[in-house]
């Protein structure tokens, strides 16, 4: 369980640039949901999804994972409640590691860190059991240097790194939206059957409506910082997203386009 | 070249090898450019020698040179980490200071080592010939060190800092503490040159508070110039590449010295190493620019 309460967040505080990127966030997410979040460029999600990761800090509000507060935690000391994947194929990965070095490296998320050999036998066996499911062919080329992949690629790896540990939370990041429409379908799918199998709690970014409502438990639409609204079980069934147009305009009491979402 | 002037050679690569491990780890490895470099040799040659004169176990008196070498690039990586200090500025300061600090050490701007126990002295009992012992026991420490080095670097710890290095935000992410990884990396690579320091100090008889001054572009002279000629594929390889740059670098000096065609002269090093550094930074582009059918 996932509770966020009164969450504010403002980049460049007392300064000519001082930008109030969340306020006042309120939002509980029980354990095994799959929350998709849409909202026009600069609403805040990736703002939003930081605060959870612990990169950014929030100025007032509770952040608290199963009971336990975490507001004032580093990214590094709640990585072992918290997995992501980055929306630049870049980040997510060390690309001038080979493929079972990254992996090595996610599947300490979390644990104690020592001297013992980063790379052992049944690590390469696990990782070329994982690898394949890709059917990329990447489970014969561990040793190959991560830059070497495409971004479809690197997406996917960084998607089973992400899973080799137990989390609390995944958070995605519009992690397919670098990609050619293809292999974002490619992505989008492997995401579905690895969130469903390991029936994990998820919260994922995305720039299309229609997506957010064909993916997932529930939906929410962040605005200038807050929730615009928030949609799930059988109010969310049979939505279309002239409905969510509507929904917005009726919580917000403004018009949106279709067009500036799609933007985001 | 002489039998001595070759292997004086092979001597100074290898300790310029101990130099070029540090500055890998610190410019390769964590993406830290550190000057600390400087002030860290001499302090490395300033703590050993002080120690050795004052009767203390050469060994032990070279491990506490090693310590007083992570000590300081520990100082230049906690003002970057903590303080937010810019990297660069953050070990010219440390460096600057370091001059200072190894004035004190000393209490003068040399010491001489006549007579010492140094850790070359047991050696010198044995029947080898005098410009042997010190590349013989250097190869020794310098294959141990490469060793200890390849174990760290591809052990979880290691690589959770290769990982700070190319990603911080990413390491993050995975639970690497990367400002605690950064320090004890620059720390780690200040060790290895205050050692190299120390060794300096020993094999030339003498420790010298102006004798750091370019400690920094020879070693990256050897880490750019091994990394031009040999594979980097493997962190193994890629340290190795370090090792057989800072020989071949040392071994191009002497050859250059000895030239006498060229009539050269020592104070004329800093101009050639420029030169080198100059060739081995621009080496690789060239390949790269053959393999592109010469577009630029
Ligand atoms: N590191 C940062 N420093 C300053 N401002 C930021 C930073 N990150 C985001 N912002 C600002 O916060 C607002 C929300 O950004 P973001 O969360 O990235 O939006 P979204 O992901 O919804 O497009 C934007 O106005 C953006 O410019
Ligand atoms: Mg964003």
């Amino acid at each position: 369980m996932i509770e966020v309460k009164e969450l504010h967040v403002t980049f460049g505080k007392g300064t000519p640039l001082e930008n109030h990127a969340l306020r006042g966030i309120n939002l509980q997410i029980p354990e095994g949901q799959f929350v998709t979040v849409i909202g026009s460029n600069g609403a805040g999600k990736s703002t939003f999804l930081n605060s959870l990761a612990g990169e950014v800090m929030a100025d007032t509000g509770s952040i608290a994972i199963d009971d336990q507060d975490v507001t004032r935690w580093p990214t590094n000391k709640r990585s072992g409640l918290v997995a992501r994947v980055f929306q630049d194929p870049l980040a997510g990965t060390c690309e001038s590691l080979s493929i079972e070095e990254n992996m090595a490296l996610a599947l300490k998320r979390g644990q104690r860190r020592g001297l013992s050999r980063s790379m052992k036998k049944e690590y390469k066996e696990l990782f070329q059991e994982r690898l394949s499911r890709l059917g990329l062919g990447l489970e014969k080329r561990l040793g190959d240097r991560m830059g070497l992949l495409s971004g479809g690629q690197r997406q996917a790896v960084s998607l089973l790194m992400a899973t080799l540990q137990p989390m609390k939370i995944l958070l995605l990041d519009e992690h397919t939206a670098a990609l050619d429409p293809k292999t974002a379908a490619f992505v989008l799918e492997l995401t579905r059957d690895i969130i469903a199998e390991q029936q994990l709690t998820a919260l994922m970014v995305t720039h299309s409506m229609r997506q957010a409502l064909d993916v997932g438990d529930r939906t929410l639409m962040l605005h200038e910082g807050n929730i615009a609204f928030d949609v799930q079980g059988d109010e969310r069934e049979g939505l279309d997203v002239p409905d969510l147009l509507a929904l917005f305009s009726r919580n917000k009491g403004e018009e949106l386009s279709d067009d500036s979402l799609l933007l985001g | 070249m002489s039998a001595i002037a070759f292997f004086g050679a092979i001597e100074s690569g290898l300790l310029f090898g101990l130099v070029a491990f540090g500055v890998f780890i610190a410019f390769r490895v964590l993406d830290f450019p550190d000057l600390t470099v400087d002030g860290s040799f001499p302090l490395g040659a300033a703590v050993a020698a002080t120690l050795i004169v004052s009767g203390w176990n050469p060994w032990v008196a070279t491990a506490m040179a090693m310590v007083a070498g992570c000590m300081a690039g520990a100082l230049t990586a906690w003002l970057n980490v903590r303080l937010q200090i810019m990297n660069l500025l953050a070990s010219i300061l440390t460096m600057i200071a370091l001059y200072s600090i190894n004035l004190r050490i000393m209490g003068k701007p040399n010491v001489a080592l006549l007579g010492d126990e140094t850790v070359l002295t047991p050696w010198e009992e044995l029947d080898i010939a005098f410009y042997l012992i010190s590349p013989i026991l250097l190869t020794l420490v310098v294959l141990v060190v490469y060793f200890l080095l390849v174990r760290f670097m591809t052990s979880e710890t290691g690589l959770a800092m290769r990982a700070t290095g190319v990603n911080a935000k990413m390491a993050r992410a995975n639970g690497v503490h990367t400002g605690r990884l950064t320090i004890m990396g620059v720390a780690l690579a200040n060790g290895l040159v205050g050692l190299a320091g120390a060794l300096f100090a020993q094999t030339q008889g003498t420790a010298d508070v102006t004798m750091g001054v370019g400690t920094i572009v020879v070693g990256l002279a050897a880490v750019i110039g091994g990394e031009a000629i040999m594979s980097t594929r493997t962190i193994a390889r890629w340290l190795f590449a370090c090792l057989i740059g800072a020989i071949l670098y040392r071994l191009a000096i002497a050859v250059a010295l000895n030239t006498d065609a060229l009539g050269l002269q020592a104070q004329d090093l800093n101009l050639i190493t420029a030169v080198l550094v100059t060739l081995a930074i621009v080496m690789p582009r060239m390949k790269q620019l053959k393999r592109s059918g010469g577009a630029a």
